[in-house]
C-alpha cells in the first residue's frame, strides 16, 4: 500500500506540484482558482473527446506495420519519399502537439529517419489541414496562406539544423528510450 | 465536425483488424491503453497549467500588451506570450482575429500565432519525456527564432 502510494506521488509529482501552485493561488483569489479549474476540466473533456481515435490507429499501427516496411518508407535512405509521407501523415492528423509524440515514439521504435520525425512534428505543430481551414475562417486565406508557404521550408530547415546539432548517439539515446517507453 | 473523421477512420482500422485477427487487435489496444495511460501524470500537469494560465491571460490581457503601436517590444512580448501559453486553436485563432481588430499589428500576431502553434513551454514536461531535454529545448528555441521571421514576412505580406 506504502509502496503503491510512493509509486503514484512519483509518477504524479509534478502534476502535484501544479495543484499546490493552484491552490496557492486560489487562496489569494478565488476567483481565478475558480476559473482554472473550470478551463481544465473543460479541456480535459476536450482531450477525452478528441484523443482516443489517435492511440488506437498508433496501436494498430504497432501492431500491423512491419518495422521494414516504416524503414522502407520512412527509414534512412527513404529520401524525398519519407520527407513527403512525415509531412502528409502529420497534416492529416487532429488533435494536440502533446499527441503527436507517443505517435512519434512508435515511428522510433519502427526506425523511422531522425529528420522525418522531427518533419513529423513541426507538421503536426502547425500545419495540420483541419486547424487550417479554421486559421483560414478567422485569420483570412492570405495570412493562413502565407504561414502555410513559409512554413514548408521552415520545418525542413529547423529539422535538419536540429539533426547537426545533436550528436548521433545522442540520437540514438532517444530512440532506445522510445523502446523503453510502455507501449 | 473532423473529431468523427478519425472516430470513423479508426473503427473502419479497427474492424479491419478484428476480423483479421483478434489477438493482434486486441494487443492493438492494449498498447493503445498503456500509451495513453503512459501519458496521463504529465497531462494532467499540463492542463491545470493551462487552466491556470488562461483564467489570467484573456483576451483584453494579451491586447493590451502586444497592440498595434508596440513595435518590437511588442513583437517579443507576442512570442513569449505564444511561446508560454497553450491555447486551443478554436480559442486561438478567433482570439487573435479580435486582436487584429482590436489593433494589434500583423506583425505581432503572426508571430504570435506561429509562437504559439510551434513552441509550447507549456508542454515541455511531456515532450521531455519523450524525448530528453537537450532535444526538447533546442526544438522549442529553434521555433521560437523562426516565429519572428513568420511575422515579419506575414506583415510585409498581409499587413
Amino acid at each position: 500500500m506504502l509502496n503503491l502510494l510512493k509509486k503514484f506521488a512519483k509518477r504524479y509529482r509534478l502534476f502535484l506540484i501544479t495543484a499546490v501552485v493552484v491552490g496557492f493561488v486560489s487562496l489569494i483569489n478565488v476567483e481565478v482558482g475558480k476559473q482554472t479549474l473550470n478551463i481544465s476540466v473543460f479541456q480535459l473533456k476536450q482531450m477525452l473527446l478528441i484523443v482516443p481515435p489517435i492511440f488506437v490507429l498508433l496501436g494498430l499501427l504497432d501492431v500491423w506495420i512491419p518495422r521494414e516496411t516504416m524503414v522502407k518508407y520512412m527509414g534512412e535512405g527513404s529520401g524525398l519519399k519519407g520527407i513527403l509521407l512525415s509531412f502528409i501523415i502529420a497534416a492529416a492528423a487532429a488533435g494536440p502537439l502533446y499527441g503527436a509524440f507517443p505517435v512519434a515514439a512508435v515511428f522510433m521504435k519502427k526506425g523511422i529517419k531522425f529528420t522525418n520525425l522531427l518533419i513529423f512534428i513541426g507538421t503536426w505543430s502547425t500545419m495540420k489541414i483541419p486547424t487550417l481551414l479554421f486559421e483560414a475562417s478567422s485569420l483570412g486565406v492570405k495570412f493562413t496562406l502565407t504561414r502555410f508557404i513559409l512554413n514548408i521550408p521552415g520545418i525542413i530547415l529547423i529539422a535538419f539544423a536540429l539533426a547537426k546539432l545533436i550528436p548521433k548517439n545522442e540520437v540514438e539515446e532517444i530512440y532506445q528510450n522510445a523502446e523503453k517507453l510502455e507501449l | 465536425m473532423d473529431t468523427y473523421i478519425f472516430y470513423g477512420i479508426a473503427m473502419v482500422f479497427l474492424t479491419i483488424s478484428f476480423r483479421k485477427d483478434k489477438g493482434k487487435t486486441r494487443i492493438a489496444l492494449k498498447k493503445a491503453w498503456k500509451s495513453f495511460e503512459n501519458l496521463l501524470p504529465q497531462l494532467f500537469s499540463v492542463l491545470l497549467i493551462v487552466g491556470l494560465m488562461l483564467s489570467v491571460m484573456n483576451a483584453d490581457v494579451i491586447s493590451k500588451i502586444i497592440g498595434g503601436d508596440s513595435g518590437l517590444v511588442g513583437v517579443a512580448i507576442a512570442a513569449v506570450v505564444g511561446a508560454i501559453t497553450l491555447i486551443p486553436p478554436y480559442v486561438a485563432f478567433p482570439t487573435a482575429a479580435m486582436l487584429l481588430q482590436n489593433g494589434a499589428g500583423y506583425m505581432q500576431i503572426g508571430t504570435f500565432v506561429s509562437a504559439l502553434m510551434m513552441v509550447g513551454i507549456a508542454t515541455m514536461p511531456v515532450e521531455i519525456k519523450y524525448f530528453g531535454k537537450k532535444m526538447t529545448i533546442l526544438r522549442n528555441v529553434c521555433a521560437f527564432i523562426f516565429s519572428f521571421f513568420v511575422g515579419f514576412i506575414i506583415k510585409l505580406v498581409v499587413g
